[in-house]
């Protein structure tokens, strides 16, 4: 270090206290990089005065339109060594995995070319190599690409896309989320890397409704693994389940939380018989019992009582579109265009890409500026979109039937007509399978 | 010029060469997993073979010296591979229960926490902040590293009714997220726009455009095209600052923290939920923000007090009742808290269900 550290008593009191210190993580840098010094300068301006003090600005890889944040600094004449902070946004391996074989080599890349800071990972699920200067930034992608990783969304563009652990560590898990994530996301990188859509849109893979990528609330497109048959069950772990944690909990944590109150406690010998039943015993006596048609698949038991409890076998993925946090119109949730849709054979990952273009395509073409889906589909209504996308309408993807008369009906015969015939198709389609 | 590289366009990489061998050995078929305590993860396959997960907090900004330390500990005591979570956490896994302890304690000597799992305050989801945003009311990292310093024990220690997700977010976009409670800078007072530089900075329909409330209108400001805010109209929520930096949104006094409780992601028991804002007018107040934590704290410490296992804090507040979680918080409920933007009547109570 030739340049002598700014002053940093505010930035100092965050080294104190038992969480990792990003401040000692910078004065560690520091002590190599000049460039570091003014970047802990320009950081405890901040802290003093309150205020941000970065800029974008159009920086880029050749070949590319995003995927790097320029980040000029409007008080470079007091901190000039690091004047130019952009991050290189880097979409990581789906389910965020390592060895630390690569974190080494992408680090030591990042120690030549950049401030040798790394966020793992930012809020879109990207990679953030954070800190390089203008004439930096080609050399560090060529590196960072040369070893199998390429650069992420920003702007209006597909962003990167997040999924979760997923079927490599979790019994939970209802389809290959990195496969689908993989595939689908790989399919649009011409969209990621040259923004020129309406706004952004996201794409998130969840493996079951406990939605652990956050997927309804934080993406345009979410893919919520799901089953359409019976829960499973094992007797050995509901049994070693009941013994360890007994009646009490069974009935307050599992029974009365159902939200659909599909279990039931009941006599062994009592048990209901039928094709949508599934039961397990806890001990000699007492079992339970669940209407699996009554079930919405809401996870809850199963994560009470893991592994005793399992999801079905008739595994897939429900979709859901249109989330998305406030500005402009408000918050909106996605809502569910595809209740259920396979996902075991290559044709299933392939219609859920070919969804995702059908999805893309009607949001290039009809969104406004800096509208995202959910504010289109706000705009235009569901069935439009529905209609676009060559959807079924269902009554899965509504809370309740309209309450207020204002539409026109006179299409309603016909209609039905359309609704019967595919019915009809799809039960001879069940039928001949 | 020298000839340019071509990108290989490969987008995600595969993550196959990434697993850990008994991971990708039993990659679609785990049977069940339990913790056997707070920080570890014990899943065990339909073949039979398990795999431990020892999960540690970490910074997020990471200096690359830190992430060499986490490669280093999990060759030393782990088999090589690591993965991270959504909220920054880092998991080490291994192949044997006899490796877990010497795992643990090399993170924690390491100054990386272990916890983070089951009905713990995992670490907060959070967004750039002064560090690197270009629009950021207060900073992230910093916020983050505070307000984990004061819940540390609740993140080592599994003692939550259920899992508690925080996020902060430096503006009202709320890159942070949904969460069961969340840190959000509030903006107090409309733009302050320096004039002679909208012209030539800004792209003025836009900006007009991306108003909610349609506030802002073309106006010729000393001879120079600009814009102008109906004060009146403002909502103060920012939204014109990205598109026209010369709308300055942030104020050292008047961007304000909220609180927000009671988001939730997933759909155990109830649907999802969006969260609600509680609590307004917190100082943005560097470099600990001791009055956040403050009621932050407070509201936690009230639903690990009285929420019932397996509540979130959705759940809780919807058994006790909104009236009972400001009594609880001790928080003032006021006009401001009344929803008025559009669909907000859902938000009332059309009812007499009142609790006394």
């Amino acid at each position: 270090m030739a340049k002598d550290m700014h002053k940093t008593p505010m930035l100092d009191e965050l080294e104190s206290g038992p969480w990792p210190s990003f401040v000692t993580g910078l004065k560690r840098l520091a002590k190599d990089k000049d460039y570091m010094v003014d970047l802990l300068g320009q950081l405890e301006h901040s802290y003093e005065t309150r205020k941000g003090y970065w800029k974008g600005g159009t920086v880029g890889v050749y070949g590319y339109g995003g995927g790097v944040i320029p980040r000029f600094s409007e008080v470079a004449s007091q901190f000039p060594l690091s004047s130019e902070f952009h991050t290189l946004r880097v979409m990581p391996p789906a389910g965020m995995h390592y060895s630390t074989d690569i974190l080494r080599k992408l680090c030591d890349v990042w120690e030549r070319t950049g401030s040798g800071l790394i966020a793992l990972h930012g809020q879109s699920g990207d990679i953030m190599f954070q800190g390089a200067s203008t004439a930096q930034v080609q050399e560090a992608f060529d590196a960072i690409n040369e070893l199998g990783f390429d650069l992420g969304g920003a702007g209006p563009a597909v962003r990167t896309s997040m999924s979760c652990v997923g079927a490599a560590r979790c019994e939970q898990s209802c389809f290959d989320e990195a496969r689908a994530h993989r595939q689908v996301i790989n399919t649009f990188l011409d969209d990621i890397h040259r923004p020129s859509l309406p706004y952004k849109f996201k794409f998130k893979f969840s493996g079951c409704a406990n939605d652990c990528m956050n997927s309804i609330q934080r993406s345009d497109m979410a893919v919520i693994g799901t089953w359409r048959d019976n829960m499973r069950t094992d007797e050995e772990l509901a049994r070693q389940w009941y013994a360890r944690h007994g009646m009490n909990e069974l009935v307050n944590d599992v029974i009365t939380r159902c939200p659909t109150k599909a279990i039931q406690l009941k006599k062994k010998s009592e048990l209901a018989q039928g094709e949508r039943i599934s039961s397990v015993a806890l001990n000699d006596e007492l079992a339970l019992e669940i209407s699996n048609r009554d079930c919405v698949r809401c996870m809850h038991c199963i994560n009470v009582m893991t592994g005793a409890l399992a999801h079905g076998e008739d595994t897939g993925v429900t979709i859901l579109v249109g989330g998305k946090r406030t500005l402009k119109i408000g918050d909106l949730m996605g809502t569910v265009v595809v209740p259920f849709m396979p996902m075991k054979t290559d044709q299933d990952y392939e219609a859920l890409v070919e969804l995702g273009q059908k999805a893309i395509d009607f949001f290039a073409e009809n969104a406004l500026e800096h509208e995202r889906t959910g504010e289109m589909i706000e705009r235009i209504g569901l069935v439009n979109f529905l209609e676009a996308l060559e959807l079924p309408v269902d009554a899965n993807m509504v809370n309740h039937p309209r309450t207020n008369p204002y539409v026109r009906t006179d299409g309603w015969d016909e209609e039905v007509a359309r609704v019967k015939a595919r019915q009809a198709n799809q039960a001879s389609a069940e039928a001949g399978e | 010029m020298a000839e340019m590289r071509t990108p290989i366009e490969s987008g995600v990489p595969d993550n196959k060469p990434y697993l850990h061998p008994l991971m990708l050995k039993n990659y679609g078929r785990w049977r069940y997993h339990d913790r056997p305590r707070p920080g570890v993860l014990h899943h065990v396959a339909k073949s039979g073979d398990e795999i431990w997960t020892v999960r540690a907090g970490t910074q997020r900004q990471m200096d690359l010296y830190t992430i060499r330390k986490l490669c280093d500990i999990a060759d030393q005591f782990a088999d090589g591979f690591m993965r991270f979570t959504i909220r920054s956490n880092v998991e080490i896994m291994v192949g044997k229960e006899a490796q877990v302890a010497p795992l643990i304690k090399a993170l924690a000597d390491a100054g990386f926490p272990v916890g983070g799992t089951g009905n713990s305050v995992s670490s907060i989801a959070h967004t750039q902040g002064w560090l690197h945003c270009d629009i950021p009311g207060t900073d992230a990292s910093g916020a983050v590293k505070a307000l984990m310093d004061e819940l540390i024990e609740e993140f080592t220690h599994e003692e939550m009714p259920n899992r508690v997700r925080l996020s902060t977010s430096c503006c009202e976009i709320n890159c942070g997220g949904q969460a069961d409670l969340a840190v959000v800078i509030q903006h107090t007072k409309p733009p302050k726009i320096n004039h002679d530089l909208v012209a030539n900075i800004c792209e003025r329909p836009a900006v007009i455009a991306r108003c909610p409330v349609a506030a802002i209108r073309p106006a010729l400001v000393n001879g120079k095209p600009s814009l102008e805010v109906d004060e009146k109209k403002c909502v103060c929520c920012g939204a014109c600052y990205p598109p026209c930096p010369p709308m300055q949104i942030n104020d050292p006094e008047y961007s304000k923290f909220a609180i927000w409780v009671g988001g939730k992601n997933g759909n155990a028991r109830g649907k999802p939920t969006f969260m609600k804002m509680v609590a307004a007018g917190l100082p943005n107040h560097p470099p600990r923000w001791p009055e956040v934590s403050a009621v932050v704290k407070r509201i936690l410490y009230a639903y690990k007090d009285d929420a019932r296992p397996w509540e979130r804090m959705a759940d809780w507040i919807e058994r006790i009742g909104w009236p009972r979680f400001f009594e609880k918080t001790e928080l003032p409920f006021t006009k401001y808290l009344i929803d008025d933007w559009r669909g907000s009547r859902v938000s009332l109570n059309a009812s007499t269900h009142i609790r006394f």
